[in-house]
């Protein structure tokens, strides 16, 4: 120590050097990082603090905010039954999702993990409906629907001519599940995706060595390839719930919500109920609910279920 | 020799199931766009069968001149060139200081970026709204651009700060031994060498800036300023019975989308899976 600062003392020009060094490297840290810094609050973190500011206001997006209100638009959202239903929907989606999407997502990507013809092919159609706009796909599937002309009528007509064809996207009880049909088609190849690159990931030593240890092919896969992809899995339920909450084109454009409130969600209800009708500390607040409960969830998920799979990973 | 039969097509049964699938994902597009070589009357009569006579001037009236349709993809076009370009200036520095050069505070600005990868713009768009708002973006492409460049950071940051970290430091120790100062060895050596992560997160940043909606509905007001997905919602509410030439027009619209898909499917999954992973 003392030696560095002797010769340091008795060289100025390193001293100088280093000092000059440490100022540019700051220099540099602060230009490069300062855009994105700034972009970043600006238009995510700052909208997200807003939101709880506005949500305890009545405010119609105009004028000051003035009419402090406390909690009423947590209460008066709590009391409204269509955004209980809204809430409800979002669930049922996430439910659908795990119990239908994902193993069908997962069994196919078992299927297609060997040899076999046509793999890339099957691989790029899978996954083809996720690069398209969900307004895309919900204005393909409001056609497929449409009774006067879609396809599912269509087919409906061959067996039973002379019925009239069902409207599944003006029938409160159907209205959701024929949203929920678009949503696989548009999303499941994603986590398809997911499990193929999960699978690539497995040695295929480890497969071998229990088939040679006289393990079945099924039981290979539930005994070594299922727990070896468990943190794919794992993920992939965490993307799609956290993506259950807040699905909001498709709805917009297949259904609007309607008939009745049927299929609104939580993200349609807040533009629906909140920026449409001028209420956008409404609005806000059902916005916070969602981040509460995304956050909510995720913290939860991270801790409990993926603690094993974040290990190394800074925890949120 | 039996068995080397059946193991020969054990595939089988596999394949058979991947192509009912493939066919279930295929027949909505192919509906499409054959629905958009029919008449009107042919889609209420026989909406799939295999057309007689191909209609194509339902695309030439969308592709008409004085349609809609070449406005929207301009502006479309110029909201995703605006902004990849943005997002590539302002987040490859960022990431480049976050991989390589280490100051106190670097994990909390990390992990704060890491924060946006949890919410996307669904959960605050209304004040979001209001800030674009009173930054007098609104009716404006920037009022797109920055907010769309913000929520890409997270994803991109992270896909390009692991890639700059994988470089080996010798690398840099040589360049600041030939006096490079830190700028110049990110921008001579670093960025040359990260073009292809460069293009993952670009390519990331074009699909989803083509396909936001939600965004370009509230600040887009006005009918000239609107991009693609706003356009292809409005033509079929205003040519609700006019199927035929809805069809074209999503045809159209999802058509840049495809094509962009097969020309870069491996950057694409990479990079979602990446981002998915990691984050």
């Amino acid at each position: 120590m003392r030696f560095t600062i002797q010769k340091a003392v008795s060289h100025p020009g390193i001293f100088t050097q280093r000092i000059r060094r440490q100022w540019s490297r700051d220099v540099t840290i602060i230009l490069f990082l300062l855009p994105s810094v700034a972009l970043f609050f600006l238009f995510v973190v700052y909208p997200v603090i807003q939101a709880a500011h506005y949500s305890v206001y009545r405010w119609n997006g105009l004028g000051s905010l003035a009419d402090y209100i406390g909690f009423k638009n947590y209460q008066a959202l709590f009391q409204d039954p269509i955004f209980l239903q809204a809430i409800k929907n979002n669930i049922l989606i996430a439910v659908l999702s795990l119990l239908l999407q994902l193993p069908a997502a997962l069994l196919l990507a078992l299927l297609i993990n060997r040899k076999m013809p046509g793999r890339t092919f099957f691989r790029t159609v899978f996954f083809l409906p996720y690069v398209l706009a969900p307004v895309v796909t919900g204005l393909i599937w409001s056609f497929i629907y449409n009774p006067s002309n879609g396809l599912v009528a269509d087919l409906l007509r061959q067996f039973n001519p002379g019925a009239t064809p069902p409207a599944f996207l003006a029938d409160t009880r159907t209205v959701l599940y024929a949203i929920f049909v678009a949503i696989c088609w548009q999303y499941f190849g994603f986590h398809f995706v997911l499990y193929v690159a999960g699978l690539q990931n497995i040695p295929a030593e480890l497969i071998e060595a229990a088939r040679i240890d006289g393990a079945s092919s099924r039981q290979a896969t539930f005994y070594v390839t299922l727990p070896l992809l468990g943190s794919t899995i794992r993920l992939s339920v965490f993307l799609s719930i956290l993506g259950s909450l807040q699905y909001f084109d498709l709805i917009y454009v297949m259904s609007n919500g309607g008939p009745v409130n049927a299929s609104e969600t939580m993200a349609t209800y807040q533009i629906n109920y909140g920026l449409q009708r001028f209420a956008l500390g409404y609005g806000s607040a059902v916005g916070v609910i969602m981040f509460v409960l995304c956050f909510a969830f995720a913290l939860l998920y991270q801790r409990v279920i993926m603690r094993q799979d974040l290990s190394g990973r800074p925890a949120l | 020799m039996q068995v080397a039969i059946k193991r020969q097509w054990s595939w089988l049964p596999a394949f058979a199931v991947c192509c009912v699938v493939a066919t279930i994902i295929l027949i909505p597009l192919i509906a499409t766009f054959s629905g958009g070589l029919r008449t009107n009357g042919e889609l209420l009569t026989a909406p799939f069968s295999i057309p007689r006579t191909l209609h194509w001037e339902n695309f030439g009236r969308v592709l008409a001149a004085g349609s809609p349709f070449w406005g929207e993809i301009i502006n479309s076009l110029l909201t995703v060139v605006g902004t990849v370009a943005l997002l590539l200036t302002v987040a490859c520095p960022a990431a480049f200081v976050l991989a390589r050069i280490s100051f106190r505070g670097r994990e909390v600005i990390f992990n704060f970026f890491l924060f946006g990868l949890l919410f996307p713009l669904t959960v605050a768009v209304l004040p979001l709204y209001i800030t674009i708002r009173s930054l007098g973006l609104l009716d404006s492409l920037w009022g797109i651009i920055l907010p769309q460049v913000a929520f890409a950071l997270p994803t991109t940051i992270l896909i390009l700060r692991n890639f700059f970290r994988a470089i080996p430091i010798e690398l840099e120790d040589a360049a600041t031994i030939d006096g490079a100062s830190r700028p110049v060895f990110f921008w001579r050596v670093l960025l040359p060498l990260a073009r292809p992560a460069m293009s993952v997160v670009s390519i990331l940043a074009v699909v989803s800036s083509w396909n936001n909606f939600l965004l370009p509905l509230l600040v887009l007001t006005d009918q000239s300023q609107w991009t693609l997905p706003l356009g292809a919602t409005q033509f079929q509410q205003q040519y609700a019975t006019d199927w035929a030439s809805v069809l074209a027009f999503i045809t159209l619209a999802m058509l840049p989308a495809i094509l962009i898909y097969l020309i870069a499917e491996r950057q694409i999954v990479a990079g979602l899976t990446a981002g998915a992973v990691k984050g």
